[in-house]
């Protein structure tokens, strides 16, 4: 237990120390709202059921910033990781499996809550959005949307042979999911045979659930995100700590 | 004193290649016990065997009264580690590291305390990538003792330092050993078992070729000293090459090699000299090394 608190703080340290990392998880998303807000402004809008671009934008661009850290930072951290010999010395420990990547993902968690603070404090100061729905729901939707997609990433890790095609692997599946799962661009934008794709993207699952835990809907609207998102947690994150390899 | 490490016929292959084949041996408590060889030899393998982080394909292995395989968590809390191809993340710092690796354990020794010992102090802020090679072989023996173990690996421990690093790197040896611990090296310089081992068990091509302490297997293989002089004055035909011991005599200009063996062979060529009135100076003798025994054994240099 000690191990896993003193692992999870040393990480996020050593994370703050990366500008890069740090930049693409909670700067992008924040220059994204600026740069949109620029372009369309905050005006309600019917296409969005009268709220604005901006107010939808906060629940896509949060589902954003955990579609990169899992897709973008973990594959590539922790295949680094492997390839540079760090698990090697981390197994040399009495450290279990599980206790590593459990402290890896409560960092990965807190560093996307703290993107999402960032993003949420901007959003509030430059348009004023308003947070319709409840806070414990919400935080529920983007805590499972983190587990569900960093399993994704986990696996990514596991199975790449080295980082650099962790890194290319992550991309290849992260590129679609930034236009087409409604995290990059509102899903309203793309047109009907576009968004038929969008189905098969697990991020669309999260992005929707943190629309609509936004904006104040019941959870019972969104059976079919949650179970998506649970089956991912179950089925891929289950793969990634059995086939995870310490070298 | 008792067994720590007891291995019987451990066996390893990685497809056609047999990396351990065979390899038995004891390692006594408070001992520093070594396996040299060349690159290749099965010494990693081994020692990665005994830590647990390789599971051998047959041969019993037991650290500590555990096996191993089996009981790989509790036996990691009893050793310290240091590999031969590890890292840590690079903008951890030495002080991090330390904080970081004692949390992994249920005893753990002072960070602080570890660092003044290691002559890391000034360190403790700094980043392990800003570390030269030799602070970062002690950062990786720090980690290996934050649990203040009771048998130590070290896997090539000196290897790419330079000389005096590596001295220095022996003094830290004689210090763990000195607190009690146990230590396990493995190292392809036969000079570092010399000075450092109590045993020395010769590995080449996966099998020991020869266990003992170094002192003896140098006496048991009977390799040959050289006494090496110069000529003072006129060259005379001296009878060295027919004294007890002597093997042949090397004659170069004013410079003499007697090559021979056995505890009189030093004395009798220098009183053989002297009987006979021959004047000689820049007299040394070179003992047999450890280098010699693995020529011996496998007709090979260890560095090839």
């Amino acid at each position: 237990m000690r191990g896993l608190v003193q692992l999870t703080a040393t990480s996020f340290k050593l994370y703050l120390r990366e500008p890069i990392a740090t930049f693409f998880t909670m700067a992008f998303p924040a220059l994204m709202l600026i740069l949109f807000g620029s372009i369309y402004g905050n005006d309600p809008s019917p296409l969005f059921g009268g709220h604005g671009t901006i107010d939808v934008s906060m629940p896509n661009y949060t589902g954003l910033i955990l579609g990169t850290v899992a897709l973008m930072s973990i594959p590539i951290t922790t295949a680094g990781y492997r390839e540079q010999g760090i698990l090697r010395r981390f197994r040399a420990t009495p450290m279990r499996p599980l206790t590593y990547i459990a402290a890896d993902v409560c960092t990965n968690l807190a560093m996307t809550m703290v993107g999402m603070l960032l993003l949420l404090g901007l959003g509030w100061v430059l348009y004023r959005v308003q947070f319709e729905g409840q806070f414990l729901s919400y935080l529920g939707a983007v805590v499972l949307g983190c587990l569900a997609m960093f399993s994704l990433g986990y696996l990514i890790a596991s199975v790449a042979p080295g980082a650099r095609m962790a890194q290319v692997i992550g991309m290849v599946i992260f590129y679609p999911m930034l236009f087409l799962s409604g995290a990059g661009m509102p899903i309203e934008l793309l047109p009907d045979s576009i968004r038929r794709i969008s189905a098969f993207l697990p991020l669309t699952y999260a992005v929707n659930l943190l629309r609509g835990m936004w904006f104040g809907e019941a959870w019972s609207a969104h059976l079919l995100d949650v179970a998506v998102l649970l089956a991912m947690l179950v089925v891929m994150g289950g793969l990634a700590v059995r086939l995870f390899r310490w070298e | 004193m008792s067994t720590v490490i007891e291995v019987e016929n451990l066996q390893k292959a990685y497809g056609p290649t047999r990396a351990v084949d065979g390899v038995s041996f004891t390692v006594e408590q408070g001992e520093v016990f070594g396996m040299v060889g060349p690159n290749g030899a099965g010494k990693t393998t081994t020692i990665e065997c005994v830590e647990g982080l390789r599971r051998p394909d047959a041969g019993r292995v037991r650290v500590l009264g555990l096996d191993p395989g089996g009981d790989r968590r509790a036996l990691a809390e009893r050793i310290g580690i240091q590999l031969q191809q590890a890292n840590l993340p690079a903008r951890l710092r030495v002080g991090e590291a330390l904080n970081l690796f004692g949390a992994f354990y249920k005893t753990a020794a002072s960070p602080r305390e570890l660092v003044e010992r290691l002559g890391l102090s000034e360190k403790w802020s700094a980043p392990v990538t800003k570390l030269s090679g030799g602070q970062r072989q002690r950062l990786f023996i720090a980690l290996a003792l934050v649990n203040q173990p009771e048998l130590v690996f070290l896997d090539e421990l000196t290897t790419g330092l330079d000389p005096q690093a590596r001295r220095s790197m022996w003094d830290l040896v004689r210090e763990v050993r000195q607190q009690g611990r146990t230590v396990f090296l493995t190292t392809h310089f036969m000079e570092e078992a010399e000075r450092l081992c109590d045993r020395v068990a010769i590995l080449d091509h996966g099998r020991i070729v020869a266990l003992d302490r170094p002192e003896a297997l140098v006496r048991s293989l009977a390799v040959e000293t050289r006494v090496v002089f110069t000529v003072v004055g006129e060259m005379q035909d001296v009878p060295l090459a027919s004294l007890a011991g002597v093997q042949r005599v090397e004659t170069s200009g004013e410079r003499v090699i007697v090559h021979g063996s056995g505890d009189q062979f030093v004395s009798r060529v220098v009183s053989a000299l002297e009987a006979n009135r021959i004047a000689f100076r820049d007299l040394r003798t070179e003992q047999p090394t450890l280098e010699d025994v693995f020529l011996t054994l496998t007709g090979r240099e260890l560095r090839e």
